[in-house]
């Protein structure tokens, strides 16, 4: 089935916030987005209208991007109340303006959560992502060359389950969808994608204390059950992950407290 | 000690604690309620069985400090996360924010909660302690002398002819006035709304839930839930609507 490719052309008007800077308040300001192509996607015609704001000698929108093709997590923006726009399972940049009609007004928000500091306008500090990787989404791996393919054997399942875990890109989206901003669905992905892999077990448990304490520190909230980031997630990741995460969680800190420690070396525990 | 620390400082640790303590206080209301069905029996029953919780003495205020022990964790740790909650959301709000899938039952969660609250606090008042509608209370009534013996496990736990306190006649007397009868039903409702989205959410909290089976899970709660609420109704809706009466009384002297 081929989709009607209309090349008519129509016009919306944005409402986008407006933020100088980290300190500075915020406001939505609107702007006429004219004559816009709908095959054109929501980052282009953010480009079409800077033009134009540029031209006129008013401030660009600032907003994040990068590879436009969904793959780098670094566009965000929250499109009429929901993170990346209308569609399920794609990114901002892979929204497309056919998903507007002639005359809608656009709320463009950027992701907002206490941890996600705004730095300019629709663009966000989601540093604090980095920050609970650092913490523990690593694994041990001897260095040199490569090893043979295959020699560790994985289960089919294992495999796929963890690929679909390592989908996430990172955007923030679940932390922006979530009424708590919790950051439970990355952090369950991240603990997920090597605590499935053997490769990953050396760490297992030391890795989601440290990862769901970082996230504790940097002021993400608590999950609530409701599921609105899986829903929000460009890559659709299930919030079984947050299951499989709350179980190694509480398993790691039981097996923590009642583990022998090492009586002459510093630490490595857990 | 670190578990310490991660079950009461960490977000999935207090999760636990208000899924584990949610766990007991559903077998708890659960429980409750089928003793509760026994008034529809033979006073005698009810009247038995309460005579028989009532003598448990030491044990039974084990349980009690238990269930107030698991009530307050539950309201701890529900507070400490939606306070941090709020706080991580951030003091700018969003201008639109839509709803994408999220339930009614969890996105009311909290106010069932309230409303549960203040229920059973008016509950423990009504039929525990006896401060609310203080005329109808057991020991303003008079007593009951059981007519056969009441049975636990086939065994006789209280025997016919011991004098107690008429359980049946409170609870009938108690939901006659429209109000009360009605506040009960609006809370038992409200209480399973709450059950809707809690038992669910406890599986997924001990990691015990995932898409294979997430909507048989559905299905059983809310069949649950629509089951608690149905047999819950039904005390204070018999009563409402005259299907059940005070026993005749048997003349005897007021208990003590």
């Amino acid at each position: 089935m081929v989709a009607v490719n209309t090349q008519k052309l129509f016009s919306v008007t944005l409402r986008v916030w407006r933020q100088s800077g980290p300190a500075q308040p915020g406001k939505f300001v609107d702007y006429p987005a004219k004559d816009l192509n709908p095959n054109m996607s929501f980052l282009e015609m953010l480009d079409v209208v800077n033009d134009e704001l540029a031209a006129q000698g008013i401030e660009p929108i600032a907003f994040a991007h990068d590879c436009r093709e969904g793959i780098c997590g670094t566009c965000s923006c929250t499109i009429n109340g929901k993170p990346h726009g209308p569609g399920k399972g794609i990114a901002t940049c892979q929204t497309y303006m056919r998903s507007f009609s002639d005359g809608d007004t656009i709320v463009v928000e950027p992701f907002r959560a206490r941890a996600f500091p705004v730095i300019k306008d629709l663009v966000t500090d989601r540093a604090a992502f980095d920050k609970i990787q650092q913490a523990g989404g690593f694994i041990t791996a001897r260095a040199g060359s490569a090893p043979d393919a295959n020699a560790l054997p994985i289960a089919k399942g294992d495999a796929d389950l963890a690929m679909d875990a390592a989908q996430c890109i990172g955007c923030g989206a679940c932390v922006a969808a979530c009424k708590n901003a919790s950051a439970m669905l990355f952090v369950s992905a991240k603990v997920s994608h090597l605590g499935l892999l053997p490769q990953g077990q050396a760490e297992r448990n030391r890795r989601v204390l440290a990862m769901v304490n970082t996230m504790d520190a940097l002021g993400f909230g608590s999950c609530t059950n409701q599921y609105e980031c899986s829903a929000a997630c460009p890559k659709l990741i299930s919030h079984d992950f947050i299951a499989r995460m709350n179980r190694d969680y509480l398993k790691a800190s039981f097996r923590s407290a009642f583990k022998a420690a090492p009586a002459n070396t510093g630490g490595g525990g857990a | 000690m670190n578990l310490v620390r991660n079950l009461f400082g960490s977000s999935i640790g207090r999760k636990f604690i208000m899924a584990l303590t949610g766990l007991v206080l559903i077998g708890f209301v659960f429980g409750h309620l089928v003793g509760n069905l026994q008034v529809f029996a033979h006073p005698d029953k009810i009247n038995g069985y309460a005579h028989f919780l009532q003598s448990l003495g030491p044990v039974l205020w084990l349980v009690r400090i238990g269930l107030l022990v698991c009530v307050g964790l539950h309201i701890w740790a529900a507070t400490a996360l939606t306070l941090e909650s709020r706080r991580a959301r951030g003091s700018e709000s969003y201008g639109v924010k839509t709803w994408i899938q999220a339930g009614f039952a969890s996105r009311y969660i909290r106010w069932s909660g309230y409303v549960v609250l203040g229920f059973i606090l008016y509950h423990l008042a009504h039929f525990t302690v006896g401060v609310a509608q203080a005329d109808t209370y057991k020991t303003a009534l008079p007593a009951h002398t059981l007519t056969s013996d009441y049975h636990v496990l086939g065994f006789t736990v209280v025997p016919a002819g011991t004098r107690v306190h008429d359980v049946h006649q409170m609870v009938v007397l108690g939901f006659q006035p429209p109000l009360v009868s009605l506040f009960y039903i609006v809370a038992v409702g409200l209480l399973s709304l709450h059950l809707l989205h809690g038992m669910d959410s406890l599986f997924q909290t001990l990691g015990w839930r995932n898409a294979s089976w997430s909507r048989s899970l559905r299905t059983v709660v809310t069949l649950l839930c629509v089951a608690y609420f149905a047999a819950s109704l039904v005390i204070p809706g018999a009563v409402l609507t005259g299907a059940l009466k005070p026993a005749p009384a048997v003349k005897t002297a007021s208990a003590q």
